[in-house]
């Protein structure tokens, strides 16, 4: 378990280094100067230039630019917003109202689709399967942002049976339509993995054996089936991460959700560059370290793995 | 060896009885006959499926309407607009009511295809050729070339692809087009495809038809784009016809946090963005753009969901 932990390591260093040049190259190498962008239409004095110049290092080569913003990077240091603030204040502010709500709309979504997942897989082939099948297919369908407005008309609207936009302080009963809504895109995925994976291993020799061995179904299903088909589903919470980042920059937008999301849909929206640079890469590097922790429990669930 | 029989007892062992063809079996196989392959079954087994049928349908009412917008609404889409028609009712000749800018809704939608539809086939040729071109090589050659185009992959596979176009698209603030958007979206949306294309040749490439054309002298890159790329390339196709739809969502989202195309392009994601502002007093202005949208994703990830079963033997057994 060391060696694989110590071996994963060492592979997200590359990917680390390459996704951040990445993005540093996509906004600092392209045309335009920024100092000029700074003042519009009246020119500084040309001392002021030099010195700007000099203090962000706009004068060293593009790698070496590149270097010192990774620098600033593990230090902790991602600039500071349009509006001045720097970006660490606002990330401690909006932080914890996105990870509740991810938390909330990862608590749905695992709990109703391995639900209906299960209930498909051992009952192949019948209404339910059939139905769930459907409606999975027209929820992938479905934007988030669209999704998001009907859910808000009708649900918060229409029928009050949900606050529209969240409060001030995002209460927890705030957060539920915006979960549900985050929740619905990967609602569909996870019932059909659950549902393909029950099917695959309720045809495996060991779940013969139980049956035959006298045990009820009341105890293979969640002992013997459900428990081994949750692995893949464990596995998909990482690319499922991603969806999630970006379901909750629209969801958090239209909701209003004072969370990470939302700051980033406003910068976008306003067309704040630096913030959304800033916004993007701390994204990225949360995707990264999910994905990391995810194979690290997917390494513990399935030995398989460590030693492959 | 030395004899050990006589002291132990002898372990019977089980001998599977060879797999035989009689030889009438041989004789009675029609050679002239018209040979089996996965496209064939497959496309037997497509014949047959309602579903296929449906997406197929909505696909090319949608192209059509695309090619010929003309020939479904005689309105203009962006000129003529009257204010005194904003967010106004269904009158006849205008079946879905007006927008904000008093311009017709239907008329909007029809002219919103082409540009929803050209982002997603420009986005797919790409997604397809540089994912063929990644995952071919690197399942094919391996070792270090493997290494290298791997770790590319997994580099732009850690920019979630929405986020990467949210990027490039606000640098790119003046030169919004749809060929922008196209590779905007694209060109960080490609290593999904090539992880399915690689490890779909790991598993084709020890084929014994493989071996037999290095054997007759077949030079390794034609082996691979002769024989292993198109015996690997039916999950791509699926892939291909999925991400198809995931594009037109990419741009209709970007469209919708204002990164997307200029008001001067019909866009769906753009008229959905505009009617946000009215969602309590006019929602049909914002309901309507988003079926077409929704019809239209759900129509090619329909036909991608088919010709994947239709293609896969395992899930065929499982339904």
């Amino acid at each position: 378990m060391l060696w694989y932990t110590g071996k994963r390591l060492l592979q997200i260093i590359p990917v680390l280094l390459g996704a951040t040049f990445l993005i540093y190259f996509m906004v600092f190498a392209m045309p335009g100067d920024p100092i000029a962008a700074l003042y519009g239409d009246r020119p500084p004095a040309p001392g002021v230039i030099d010195q700007i110049r000099e203090q962000y290092h706009l004068n060293d080569p593009f790698i070496v630019q590149y270097f010192y913003y990774l620098l600033g990077i593990f230090q902790g240091d991602f600039g500071v917003t349009y509006s001045g603030q720097p970006v660490n204040e606002v990330l401690a502010r909006t932080f914890p109202v996105t990870i509740r709500l991810a938390l909330l709309a990862i608590f749905f979504e695992m709990v109703a689709g391995i639900t209906v997942g299960l209930i498909s897989g051992l009952r192949k082939g019948g209404i339910f399967d059939a139905t769930g099948l459907a409606v999975s297919l027209v929820l992938i369908s479905l934007p988030i942002f669209v999704l998001g407005f009907v859910a808000q008309y009708f649900m918060g609207i229409q029928w009050g049976w949900f606050s529209p936009t969240v409060g001030t302080g995002a209460p927890l009963e705030d957060l539920i339509l915006p979960a549900i809504v985050l929740a619905t895109i990967s609602f569909a995925q996870i019932v059909r993995l659950t549902r393909s994976s029950v099917i695959e291993t309720s045809s495996l020799d060991f779940v013969r054996t139980a049956y035959s061995k006298g045990l009820t179904r009341r105890r293979v299903v969640p002992v013997h089936i459900l428990r081994n088909s949750l692995i893949p589903v464990v596995t998909y919470l990482g690319t499922d991460f991603g969806t999630l980042l970006v379901g909750a920059t629209i969801t958090e937008g239209i909701f209003n959700v004072p969370g990470v999301g939302r700051t980033l849909y406003q910068a976008v929206i306003r067309g704040e560059g630096p913030t959304v640079v800033s916004f993007v890469t701390i994204m990225v590097l949360l995707y990264l370290v999910v994905n990391l922790l995810i194979d690290l429990l997917y390494a513990v669930l399935d030995p398989r793995i460590r030693y492959a | 060896m030395p004899d050990t029989s006589s002291s132990k007892p002898r372990i019977e062992h089980y001998v599977a009885p060879l797999e035989e063809t009689p030889l009438e079996a041989i004789d009675s196989v029609k050679a002239e006959g018209k040979p089996s392959n996965l496209w064939i079954d497959a496309w037997h087994d497509l014949r047959r499926r309602p579903m296929f049928w449906i997406s197929s349908a909505l696909i090319l009412l949608i192209v059509f309407v695309a090619l010929f917008p003309g020939l479904f609404t005689n309105e203009s889409p962006s000129e003529g607009c009257l204010l005194a028609n904003s967010n106004g009712a269904p009158a006849p000749g205008h079946p879905l009511g007006f927008t904000r800018q008093g311009c017709d809704v239907f008329a909007r939608i029809v002219y919103g295809a082409s540009t929803s539809l050209s982002v997603g086939i420009i986005v797919t040729i790409l997604v397809f050729t540089l994912g063929v071109l990644f995952g071919a090589f690197a399942g094919y050659y391996g070792g270090w070339v493997d290494g290298v185009l791997s770790r590319l992959g997994d580099i732009f596979f850690s920019i979630p692809y929405i986020l990467a176009a949210v990027v490039i698209m606000s640098v790119l603030a003046n030169y919004r087009n749809v060929w922008v958007i196209s590779l905007a979206i694209g060109i960080f949306a490609w290593p999904a495809t090539a992880r399915v294309l690689r490890s779909e040749i790991l598993r084709v490439k020890n084929s014994d038809f493989v071996t037999a054309a290095t054997a007759i002298g077949v030079s390794r890159f034609k082996i691979m784009w002769a024989h292993v790329v198109p015996n690997s390339i039916a999950p791509v196709i699926v892939i291909a016809t999925i991400s198809l739809a995931g594009a037109i969502v990419a741009e209709a989202s970007l469209s919708f946090l204002g990164v997307g195309l200029p008001s001067s392009i019909m866009s769906w994601g753009n008229d959905i963005a505009q009617a946000q502002t009215t969602l309590r007093t006019a929602p049909q202005v914002l309901i309507y753009p988003s079926i077409a949208l929704s019809l239209t994703v759900f129509s090619f990830i329909m036909l991608g969901e088919v010709i994947r079963d239709a293609l896969d033997p395992k899930a065929r057994a499982q339904r």
